[in-house]
């Protein structure tokens, strides 16, 4: 059947912001999806609150709404563009949850809106753990066993019954991160362990499953169309064995160690599967447990939907699984559709690949100071990193390059200690077993620790001794085809492989000049998907340009590695070695390393030297900008005041320099992103602190330090220069004073208070010293603003993380005008648009706080946000109520607000008590904030800090006696009851406020009634395209 | 690998891959062709459709979860050689009985590794399958080149008697008795008929039509085998004797076999199929499935086409009635099966009995029987 002609109009939902488990996989998905529909004919309506997604540029939808993923909002927007169907299955678990709420609330009944790519009982049967068991067990698929027992004697019952077996893991039901569960593997264990269970369970009582820790962990995606054809695209072998959650797993595809006959049982499973939940049309991941002994296969879960997995799975193969789900989901047939990368055979196949594919995790645990780092079944890494070669060898070397680690791990001296070390499982095990085979441990030893399959321990023992085996070999490129070679690829996406010396590379190429754009490697706290939209955005326009634009990037997440965006992707390391050996092969017109964050500018250097052309600013003036010195005596020149600063080459001069400009005072190390080790000192004794802890400053590691302002507006500013012009994009005002780091403060243009004036004066400033500086294309400016006065903190002459955000609420895309600039055109000739419009944008960061047992939730200079949220207003009540919506803060209406802040911020506290009381809520505080708010005549209730005893703060938290914590820690001495206190709040789901300024505008938007919904308007409509 | 000798592969048009040695110390020659599976080398090694080729696994990494004797579809190893990327030897598995590469010396099976096997595979999909040799470094070009030339091309050669039993084998069982000319059967086809609890006899493939029948069959099957299907003329004469008498169904070379017993033509495809990734569509049900493929040659369509570009059962005339297209290969729609109603037989181009490969279309077997059934 081909596309279907009776439904006009689609809705697509992404899945909101990058959060640990759900990142830049589902714009990648996301942007597939749209394409084909909009290719097809279809109008799309497209709703996301990310900004940082390629998904919501107005050209990839009809009309584009950065509203909060929320029903309330969502159904605002189907009422009024009624669309004839919504296809939830390529926004992750966020749009899918949201379309079933839209359907259970009658949303889609009322509006006539079908639901497309997977029904709501497939939904059902694949997400409800229950009904799950229930399909599976009718199927007669087998899945581990599990049993609900509420006490021991019931759990010995089970066991001799046999219904129980042992090992079993223990989880006690309704408690927050599996506390009191365990696992037991003889008789006494299970006793011992549903005793613990059931004392922690509030409702006594424990889930007793089987175990199959230690088994092999297989995936495989699958593809079924309406004529009930199922495909499977490719299989993951995890290298980590069961236990750890897959996304936290380094893993390989296709599966190394299965043999055929036990292969084909999985797939035959896959396939039984996805036929008995019944997802129609689509991609699928089937998770399976393999018993290493005897070849048992138990079936774990199964997603109705496009999944991290199918992105990895799709960029392994080349096969788009997102594209064809979403062709699937309008009606046509696998047999119906070409494939995109033969063009001669159709997608009803079974890809087969004749190299390597390793992807290993990318964790952030540095950024968490006090979070276990073991992993476990729920997902801590923030993003990943996948490499392609001929042999396993290869691959897992390339893998291990591309992760770009700032440290690695320690490595014990005694081998009993490194055993034991890699016995648990953390982010830097591999390193770990890698060195205990380079000390000549031996792969039973180390299997022993670890139960990671020998066929991989004996390669990565072969790795450590003998290397990746390309001795001796040349570098060639190949192409990723689906095939193995068995038919010509037209699609031109290679990987480097070493081969005998005479082999051919298959790189194609016309008389077109190239651009190489360098990306941004694997996403991290910091270094996010901002990067990547910025990098596709440079691609497009090169392509615009009449060039070849050129992709080098290892992060298998995003767009930027979609074969479809550039006209040569060469899927590599971001390795000076890797990097010069594709401008090499492509002999570029330049190289753009302004686009992928920190990861290509540290190329910069290494490629300059070797003579290849950079676009854009030139590599001295980003050292004009990052030296201390060089940039101190600039700002100078133009008589621009950086507050009090200094830069030491050892710890001595750190304490010198620091009493010279006196506390507190903003301490980081150079060159760094995302605020890596920057903390704030209040005293000489802090800066001993942090010297000792943190940072040895050196000749090769200076120090910097700066007066920290404090009571300043931060000012963030992107703007645009060709040499000459200077171009002014976005001034944004923090939400959070100074101190926060930016990526994790919320902005809001345009500026709230600021007036003209200094308005004029920051744009003075930043056009002064973007053409001091020499700059081609972006900086990005960051200004503080304390009693009147304009300070530069920091200038960084590249694509900064806001350019997303500024473009969708400018409607301008700042990185296609600095890509034309780098070019060779003019500001004046690019016609930018005056800013005419009358709304307030608002971005907020979301953190991942929720996902580290035991670490803390408080804001600093340190970047802790795994992703941002825009929300669009009238008015900035409205604008900032719908960003924390979308960062899944819901403001209440009503309730009790919780108050405890330090000393300084008494004063103001005393004023937003009063003004919740107007609002109508009752208020909470301890001690002193207590005794300070009712002396202003507010009522207020005193509790008890916890040291004082129950019932006390934490107390009320966990009994949900609060709807919203505002809690200032800084500086503060009482910080082990805060940090209680905001854990308590993160593990219950009540919003908590770290700052008095953001905790202000919380109020305004409460007092506004505005927590998310409101007038909904699209991009189109508000930038007039 | 670095104690293993270089050697290098040589094909027919000139085209020179090196690599080292890693089984049997000699070297030789074939027709070097390639599998595009990513398991299931031992199966493929052992498939007597194999004889007198070299396979070139597209897969880099050979010889993971080691061997088995679960895993021989015969008694031996039957292609003569393999060329690999990187080959393992690993006895980890809890399957694993022995090493790959022990288990290739052992059987006497020429095999080189470190060989660019991508580039080899283009060459041969570019140029079309070709005779060529694994060979020792120490053999000149010339002297490698005059083997090459030396060995007869597969177009014409008769490999199906070589690997045909020398006497009658007897599986039992309490259903249907299919009989089956042995050019070569694969022991998975076997195991999919006793699954189904019927008694097979496997003659040897010379067994003249009157000693068939006297066997009573209920199924006369014709097997999977090697070689050219026009070599084998005196197999083709006794299926044209059989035809009519009692239903027959074949598989691979049987199918081919049976289409030029009813007049229909063979062709030499140009690098052939041969993986475990084929859509092959059902023209009787509509379903795709996703085969095991192991063949050079292929059936000619209506006029003698060698594609056919619609998804129907077109009919076409044979000498024994019509021929129903059944079954076509979507990735270059040729044919992969067909019914001849009037002869009660049907047949198909693919591996339905898997081993190694998906088992989509396992459930032929038992339309097989089905047509035993209606006798």
């Amino acid at each position: 059947m081909p596309r279907r002609d009776d439904i006009k109009r689609i809705m697509v939902i992404g899945s909101g912001p990058v959060v640990i488990g759900q990142a830049a996989e589902f714009d990648y998905s996301g942007v597939q999806a749209c394409k084909v529909l909009l290719e097809e004919g279809y109008e799309v309506i497209l709703v996301n609150s990310n900004p940082a997604t390629i998904m919501t540029d107005p050209e990839f939808a009809t009309s584009t709404y950065v509203e909060p993923l929320l029903p309330g909002p969502v159904a605002a927007i189907i009422e009024k563009e009624r669309p004839d169907a919504l296809l939830p299955t390529l926004g992750g678990q966020t749009a899918l949850n949201l379309a079933m709420d839209l359907s259970a609330d009658g949303t889609l009944e009322k509006y006539e809106v079908e639901l497309i790519g997977a029904n709501r009982d497939a939904i059902i049967r694949g997400e409800d753990r229950e009904v799950f068991r229930q399909v599976m067990t009718e199927a007669g698929i087998r899945i581990p066993w599990s049993i609900t027992v509420e006490s021991v004697e019931q759990a010995l019952k089970e066991l001799d019954d046999g219904d129980a077996s042992l090992p079993a893991i223990i989880r006690p039901a309704f408690t927050m991160g599996g506390q009191g569960g365990g696992i037991a593997e003889t008789r006494e264990e299970l006793e011992r362990v549903v005793a613990r269970g059931i004392a922690a369970s509030p409702i006594g009582q424990v889930l007793v499953e089987e175990s199959v820790i230690g088994w092999g962990e297989f995936e495989l995606e699958v593809m079924r169309d309406h004529n009930d054809n199922v495909v499977i695209i490719c299989s993951i072998e995890n290298v980590d064995p069961m236990g750890v959650h897959t996304g936290d797993s380094i893993t390989v595809a296709p599966a190394q160690s299965l043999t055929d006959p036990v292969y084909q049982s999985l797939r035959d499973i896959a396939i039984a599967v996805i036929r008995a939940v019944g997802v129609e049309t689509g991609g699928s991941n089937v998770q399976f447990a393999v018993n290493p002994a005897d070849g048992e296969i138990v079936v774990i879960e199964m997603n109705p939907r496009v999944s991290r997995s199918s992105a990895l799975a799709s960029k392994a193969t080349g096969f788009p699984i997102a594209k064809m789900a979403a062709k699937l989901a309008v009606g046509y047939a696998l047999e119906e559709i070409p494939n995109d990368i033969t063009r001669a055979t159709p997608a009803s196949f079974e890809p087969t690949i004749d190299y390597v594919v390793t992807k290993i995790p990318r964790f952030a645990f540095e950024k968490f100071p006090g979070a276990d780092e073991r992993l476990s079944t729920y997902m801590q890494s923030v993003g990943e990193v996948m490499s392609i070669g001929r042999t396993f060898r290869e691959s897992f070397a390339k893998a291990l390059a591309s992760r770009e680690l700032d440290s690695r791990p320690e490595i014990p001296g005694s081998d009993e200690d490194l055993l034991a070390a890699i016995a648990t499982p953390t982010p830097g095990r591999i390193d770990l077993a890698l060195a205990a085979f380079e000390r000549g441990l031996s792969v039973e030893q180390v299997h022993d620790q670890t139960r990671i399959d020998p066929w991989f321990l004996r390669e990565l023992a072969l790795l450590a001794s003998d290397g990746d085996g390309t001795d001796g070999l040349e570098r060639i490129y190949n192409s990723v085809d689906t095939c193995a070679a068995e038919f010509e690829a037209a699609t031109p996406y290679y990987y480097s492989s070493h081969e005998p010396a005479g082999s051919p590379s298959e790189v194609r190429r016309g008389d077109r000049p190239s651009v190489v754009i360098l990306g941004a490697g694997p996403n991290r706290i910091g270094q996010g998907i901002e990067f990547d939209y910025c990098c596709v955005h440079a691609a497009m326009t090169v392509r615009e340009c009449g060039r070849d634009a050129v992709m080098v990037n290892c992060n298998p997440e995003t767009v930027s590695t979609d074969y479809d965006t550039s006209d040569r992707l060469y899927f590599e390391p971001l390795t000076i070695e890797h990097v010069l050996a594709v401008c090499e092969k492509e002999k570029p017109e330049g190289v753009i390393v302004m686009f992928g964050g920190q990861t290509p500018l540290k190329l910069a250097e290494g490629l300059k030297e070797a003579g290849i052309p950079l676009l854009g600013t030139p590599v001295e003036a980003i050292d004009g900008a990052e030296d201390r010195g060089k940039f101190g005596a600039l700002i100078d020149r133009l008589g621009i005041k950086p507050p009090p600063y200094g830069t030491a080459l050892s710890a001595g001069q750190a304490e010198e320099i620091a009493a010279g400009i006196g506390y507190p005072l903003l301490v980081r190390p150079s060159f760094v992103l995302g605020g890596r080790a920057m903390e704030i000192c209040y005293s000489a004794d802090d800066l001993r602190v942090y010297l000792d802890k943190h940072v040895k400053a050196s000749p090769e590691h200076p120090l910097l330090l700066d007066r920290f302002l404090e009571n300043a507006i931060e000012v963030d500013v992107d703007a645009l220069c060709d040499g000459r012009e200077v171009f002014v994009a976005g001034i944004m005002q923090h939400v959070e004073e100074a101190g926060v780091h930016s990526g994790d403060s919320a902005c809001v243009i345009p500026p709230m208070s600021i007036g003209q004036e200094m308005i004029d004066e920051i744009k003075a400033a930043t056009s002064a010293i973007a053409l001091e500086l020499g700059v081609i294309g972006l900086i990005n400016i960051q200004f503080a603003v304390a009693a009147g006065e304009l300070y530069v903190i920091e200038a960084n002459p590249r694509a900064s993380r806001t350019v997303p955000f500024v473009s969708k609420a400018m409607g301008i895309p700042l990185a296609k005008v600095a890509t034309r600039i780098m070019l060779g055109q003019t500001i004046a000739e690019q016609n930018l648009p005056e800013f005419t419009g009358n709304h307030v944008s608002v971005k907020e960061a979301v953190m991942p706080f929720s996902r580290f047992q035991g670490a803390d939730s408080v804001l600093g200079p340190e970047m802790k946000s795994t992703g941002e949220v825009i929300g669009i207003g009238a008015d900035f009540p409205t604008a900032f109520g719908k960003a924390q919506a979308a960062a899944g803060v819901a403001l209440p209406e009503t309730g009790t607000v919780f108050i405890s802040v330090t000393d300084t911020d008494k004063a103001a506290a005393t004023q937003l008590a009063a003004q919740l009381h107007d609002l109508g809520f009752g208020i909470l505080a301890t001690g002193g904030t207590a005794q300070a708010i009712s002396r202003m005549g507010t009522p207020v209730r005193a509790i008890n800090k916890i040291a004082d005893g129950s019932p006390h703060v934490v107390d009320m938290i966990e009994n949900r006696q609060c709807d919203l914590v505002i809690n200032t820690p800084t500086g503060s001495g009482a910080r082990a009851d805060g940090y209680e206190i905001r854990s308590a709040a993160i593990r219950h789901g009540i919003p908590s406020v770290t700052t008095l300024t953001g905790a202000s505008a919380a109020v305004r938007a409460i007092s506004a009634h505005a927590n998310g919904s409101g007038e909904v308007r699209s991009l189109q409509e508000l930038h007039g395209g | 690998m670095s104690e293993l000798n270089p050697g290098y592969v040589l094909l027919e048009d000139g085209s020179r891959f090196e690599g080292q040695l890693c089984g049997t110390a000699q070297g030789g020659v074939g027709e070097v062709v390639f599998n595009t599976a990513m398991t299931g080398y031992q199966e493929a090694v052992t498939d007597p459709s194999y004889a007198g080729q070299i396979i070139t696994f597209t897969y880099p990494m050979v010889g993971n979860y080691g061997v088995s004797a679960q895993a021989m579809e015969s008694g031996l190893a039957h292609a003569r050689g393999v060329i690999m990327r990187e080959a393992g030897n690993n006895t980890d598995a809890a399957t694993a009985e022995g090493g790959w590469l022990d288990w290739l010396q052992s059987n006497g099976v020429w095999a080189i590794t470190g060989v660019n096997t991508r580039a080899l595979v283009r060459q041969i999909r570019d140029r079309g399958a070709m005779r060529g040799g694994i060979f020792e470094a120490g053999i000149s070009v010339e002297e490698a080149m005059g083997m090459i030339e030396d060995e007869p091309t597969m177009a014409g050669s008769d490999f199906a008697s070589r690997v045909s039993p020398g006497s009658p084998i007897e599986h039992d069982g309490n259903g249907p008795h299919v009989v089956a000319l042995d050019t070569g059967i694969k022991s998975s086809i076997v195991n999919q008929f006793l699954e189904r609890d019927c008694r097979v006899t496997l003659l040897p493939c010379l067994t003249g039509a009157d000693e068939v029948m006297a066997r009573q069959p209920d199924l006369l099957f014709l097997a999977n085998g090697p070689g050219d299907p026009a070599a084998v003329s005196a197999v083709t004469d006794t299926i044209g004797e059989l035809i009519g008498k009692k239903p027959m169904v074949g598989i691979c070379l049987g199918h081919q076999l049976l289409c030029r017993a009813v007049g229909l033509g063979t062709f030499k495809l140009p690098f052939g199929h041969r993986g475990s990734n084929h859509p092959v569509k059902d023209l009787e049900t509509g379903v795709i499935e996703i085969t095991s493929q192991n063949h050079g040659f292929a059936v000619l369509g209506p006029g003698g086409s060698e594609t056919i570009e619609q998804d129907e059962p077109v009919r076409w005339k044979t000498e024994h009635g019509d021929a129903v297209l059944s079954h076509i290969n979507l990735y270059d729609r040729t044919v992969e099966g067909l019914r001849l109603p009037e002869a009660k037989a049907m047949t198909v181009q693919h591996h339905p009995e898997a081993g190694p490969g998906p088992r989509d279309s396992r459930h032929l077997f038992d339309r097989f029987l089905d047509l035993a059934k209606v006798g």
